[in-house]
């Protein structure tokens, strides 16, 4: 009896909780859409994603548009307004990060059909790492596990590596071939927005914890 | 005075309660200070009013009651043989549920205490304490016009901001309210919680109230009852939006209670 006072509520938020998921797995294939846009160079497939977006953009306000009519007509409090001021805040990183997978559809485009300077071995797995993260943030989230979330943030550590390796990678063929600049940078764009994509998971990670424990602070300062 | 100085109004040790057999409070130990709103929620029946009324001894008038522990106002023990409950009942006023003018002017309603207290030396005087009363109850506007109109013929919201005038007439340092909304409507309600949050720079108040929205809005402190027990106290941003006690989070979120 007393879980049935709630049940409004607790359906709705559900409902939320289903579009954060649903967002998320449009996020996932932007990601996987981009990327395979980089390695077959195909711009056809890289202006879609950059025009997908604007779906991505819309269920995003949909979902600030719940949070705020949750706020008003339910006055959640406690964790249950915790879990409401986070989704609000987990929705803008998961649209972030469809911008990031945006930016790599854009250099594909950019670069036209110039041959790639080199063959992509560290980018490709810089984009499973942040689509692994991805889905674990997201599950984390769901099940609102502080310490899942906390080993998920530790992760962005391969991907600072991941991408470290690509940025030195690349400034060595730049210093030998000068030529090749425009191409590198290119590339380096690429592994710039699937770096910006672990931060993103990061705050998410950062959001999980608030909800559990009421804690607001930086995971990997 | 530059410094904010602040101080405790009550002290309160251990109080338990009793009707008859039945422990209606158990080891209540809070610190209530002055001049800020001190909140009190929690269901029905789980001791809150109870408490409240401990804090003015207004349960000394039901029979086959006992209180132990001790309360201190001011640093003095109001369960004391010596403490005069007059005095006491005048410093600490209360606020009803249900507004409860007499069937009187609204003038004679504020006078009332001033008149049996003898605490006005002329009518003048009498009269600049009913002006100031009302003024702070925020009520003045409406009935300057009317003074000698029957308080009965006021709105519900304007009968409870007269049964605030009339507490304030005597010049209390802590008021009391029990649910002071629970009988009016959204509007009216707002305007006490305005009104409350004005009053707190000049008294002490301590409120029970059904509503936690309205506990959330008007009290720097919240109590969480339960079942007798002060489950919970403490700032009220903290307890609205992390609170410690599995029994506050089960409350506030509305799945127990």
């Amino acid at each position: 009896m007393p879980h049935s006072l709630r049940a409004t509520y607790d359906r709705a938020f559900l409902d939320v909780q289903e579009d954060i998921l649903r967002l998320g797995k449009m996020v996932d294939e932007a990601i996987t859409r981009a990327l395979e846009s980089l390695q077959k160079r195909d711009q056809v497939l890289a202006q879609q994603v950059i025009d997908d977006d604007d779906q991505i953009n819309a269920l995003r306000y949909r979902i600030e548009e719940s949070c705020l009519a949750l706020i008003a007509t339910q006055q959640p409090a406690a964790s249950d307004l915790r879990a409401v001021m986070a989704t609000m805040s987990i929705v803008v990183d998961l649209e972030r990060m469809a911008d990031h997978a945006s930016g790599i559809a854009k250099t594909v485009i950019l670069m036209g059909d110039e041959p790639l300077l080199k063959p992509l071995i560290d980018v490709p797995r810089m984009s499973n790492l942040a689509k692994e993260m991805l889905a674990a943030i997201l599950d984390a989230y769901v099940k609102r596990d502080a310490k899942l979330a906390r080993e998920i943030a530790d992760r962005d550590d391969e991907m600072d590596q991941l991408y470290r390796a690509v940025f030195d990678e690349l400034v060595e063929i730049m210093a030998d071939k000068p030529g090749s600049v425009e191409r590198a940078t290119f590339l380096m764009w690429c592994a710039h927005n699937l770096e910006r994509i672990g931060d993103r998971v990061t705050n998410i990670a950062e959001r999980v914890v608030f909800i559990t424990t009421g804690d607001l602070q930086e995971l990997n300062p | 005075m530059t410094e904010m100085q602040i101080s405790n109004k009550y002290s309160v040790h251990d109080v338990d309660f009793y009707y008859g057999e039945f422990k209606a409070l158990s080891e209540i130990s809070m610190e209530i200070i002055e001049r800020e709103v001190t909140a009190l929620i929690g269901p029905s029946g789980c001791g809150k009013s109870t408490f409240l009324r401990c804090l003015n001894r207004m349960n000394d008038t039901i029979a086959h009651t006992r209180m132990e522990g001790k309360i201190l106002l001011d640093g003095e023990d109001i369960y004391e043989e010596d403490m005069d409950v007059v005095d006491l009942r005048q410093r600490v006023g209360m606020v009803f549920q249900k507004p409860n003018p007499f069937p009187q002017s609204i003038f004679d309603n504020v006078a009332f205490g001033p008149r049996v207290l003898g605490l006005t030396k002329s009518r003048a005087e009498l009269e600049a304490t009913v002006e100031k009363s009302l003024q702070r109850a925020a009520i003045w506007d409406e009935v300057k016009d009317g003074l000698h109109e029957s308080a009965l013929d006021l709105s519900l919201g304007e009968q409870q901001r007269l049964c605030i005038a009339r507490v304030i007439a005597v010049e209390p340092d802590v008021i009391l309210m029990d649910e002071p909304t629970s009988a009016l409507d959204p509007i009216a309600t707002l305007e006490i919680e305005v009104l409350v949050r004005q009053l707190k720079e000049q008294y002490t108040i301590v409120i029970v109230t059904h509503n936690m929205q309205q506990a959330a809005r008007v009290s720097d402190k919240t109590g969480l009852f339960w079942l007798g027990e002060l489950v919970e106290f403490g700032e009220t941003n903290l307890i609205f939006t992390r609170p410690k006690e599995e029994r506050t989070e089960a409350y506030v979120t509305g799945r127990v209670g």
